[in-house]
């Protein structure tokens, strides 16, 4: 038992490795990672001094910038993710994959590290904005440091619906307006219009409920620089939950 | 010892029963054909003997390692190559041939030697470094089967291995075949009786998802009163009908 325990141990780990070093190359070989990170990165500036009115708040600090991390994760993040299994699918190599002699969750942790590698690079490529607003004035920066760790796991919590959403659709395109729709359901349910809506009519406790569940509250109570143990375990949480029932939609795609 | 063992295998889908307890076995040495007609259970049975299928009861043992209860070990010592031989196109020969041997365990020096031995049996080595798309099809077949002993499995199974291929491609995927033959187990599923007759030692036929013989090709040709293997195989199966 031990002897078995120890060889499904090492081999998880070895695909979890191969695979992870096929996507990340699938991604950064091709233009897809260059492409997602550089629209990213435009739309990001676009809303923080467009919209957020960056410079009008007279304020060093980065709060114009976060407020659109959720929304943009919703659309963009989708789209790096909905090949991950769809694309196995289609192209025949699902079979292949799945007669590896490794666990299917090594290989979903794989895809989804490759991809969360992607998403870490794109928030990496901000920081230049964290270097201004010291420039410009004396920002809380453990508030701003937490705030990216947060973003960065709120980012998996985007990915990790894809993913999973991927291999429940087995279409890329079916898989992207799943995704978005079903991420809009977990960074709505925690916006003061939706649960003021929901508190009204069902009582507060149900609101709360909802709001716990969202993508956006404990990230706001980031930009507070308040960190809450409940919240690295509600998105580490996430995360796994949203793996496993990854993990038994490409079990079940197997058609056994 | 029987290298793979099949041990009343079934499977359903629905109502449809697709594999009615089937068994046989392979030994080392011996290219066993698993022979029948299109819908037969040819690919359900060798899915899963592989793990890629969970069957409704039944087993299978590779090197005396059962697919169902210790699946990771038992497919170690597998080679499989699924129909229509799926490959990454994206990859260059090299870097799908050692994306496989860094599944199967093999470190960075062993994963090197073994792709060099491969790419040398199975003829690909001015391939090497091409992209999979860019090649023609007999060459990314012989780059899947590449693929599929690239961890010197003891067991091999091949599902339609020359399925599509130019009667060149073909004698060169047999001579491959034929190279590896001494030291393996290799089950072999076709519907081609020439391939049968050319490669293997025993054939099983099956029809419908039920066992119908198990023998050599010329005993199961003896069938016959014409004493061939073509229409034993007609007499001992029905065309494919509609589900």
């Amino acid at each position: 038992m031990n002897a078995t325990f120890a060889l499904n141990m090492r081999q998880a780990g070895n695909a979890l490795r191969a695979v992870y070093m096929r996507e990340l190359a699938a991604y950064f070989l091709t233009p897809l990672a260059y492409v997602f990170i550089a629209i990213f990165l435009i739309a990001l500036g676009s809303f923080t001094f467009q919209i957020g009115r960056f410079f009008d708040t007279n304020q060093a600090d980065l709060a114009p910038f976060f407020l659109f991390h959720p929304w943009l994760y919703l659309v963009f993040l989708p789209a790096i993710a909905m090949r991950l299994w769809a694309d196995e699918a289609r192209g025949g190599t699902l079979e292949l994959l799945l007669t590896l002699p490794a666990p299917t969750w090594s290989l979903v942790l794989g895809k989804f590290l490759a991809a969360w590698t992607v998403a870490a690079a794109a928030l990496l490529l901000t920081t230049p904005m964290w270097m201004s607003v010291n420039w410009l004035g004396a920002p809380d920066n453990a508030a701003i440091f937490l705030t990216y760790v947060i973003s960065f796991l709120m980012a998996g919590g985007y990915l990790a619906i894809a993913c999973a959403l991927s291999a429940a659709a087995g279409n890329q395109v079916v898989a992207f307006v799943l995704s978005v729709a079903v991420g809009f359901i977990f960074t709505s349910a925690g916006l003061p219009v939706v649960t003021s809506g929901l508190s009204a009519t069902f009582g507060p406790g149900l609101a709360e409920a909802m709001a716990s569940f969202s993508l956006i509250t404990h990230f706001e109570a980031a930009q507070r620089g308040v960190l809450e143990m409940r919240a690295l375990v509600f998105y580490i949480g996430f995360i796994a939950v949203w793996l496993a029932l990854n993990a038994i939609w490409v079990s079940a795609r197997k058609g056994g | 010892m029987q290298a793979l063992k099949v041990d009343a295998l079934s499977k359903s889908f629905g109502p449809r029963q697709a594999v009615r307890s089937v068994s046989f076995s392979v030994a080392t040495g011996e290219t066993v054909a698993f022979l029948g007609p299109n819908g037969a259970g040819k690919s359900t049975t060798l899915r899963m003997i592989a793990g890629f299928l969970e069957p409704d009861s039944g087993d299978a043992l590779i090197n005396g390692v059962s697919i169902l209860s210790d699946r990771t070990k038992a497919q170690l010592a597998l080679g499989y190559l699924a129909e229509g031989a799926p490959l990454y196109f994206d990859l260059s020969v090299r870097d799908f041939l050692g994306f496989l041997a860094r599944t199967h365990g093999l470190n960075s020096a062993a994963a090197k030697t073994a792709i060099a031995r491969v790419a040398e049996d199975a003829a690909i080595t001015d391939v090497i470094s091409r992209r999979i798309e860019t090649l023609s099809k007999g060459y990314r077949r012989r780059v899947a089967l590449a693929g599929s002993i690239v961890h010197d499995p003891p067991v091999l199974i091949l599902d339609e291995p020359t399925d599509g291929l130019d009667p060149n491609q073909k004698i060169a995927m047999r001579a491959l075949i034929a190279r590896m033959a001494k030291h393996k187990a290799i089950l072999i599923s076709t519907h081609q009786l020439d391939e049968v007759e050319a490669m293997c030692t025993r054939a099983v036929l099956i029809d419908r998802g039920d066992i119908k013989a198990d023998g050599t090709p010329a005993e199961i040709a003896a069938r016959t009163p014409s004493g061939k293997l073509e229409d034993a195989f007609h007499a001992l199966t029905r065309p494919e009908k509609a589900a």
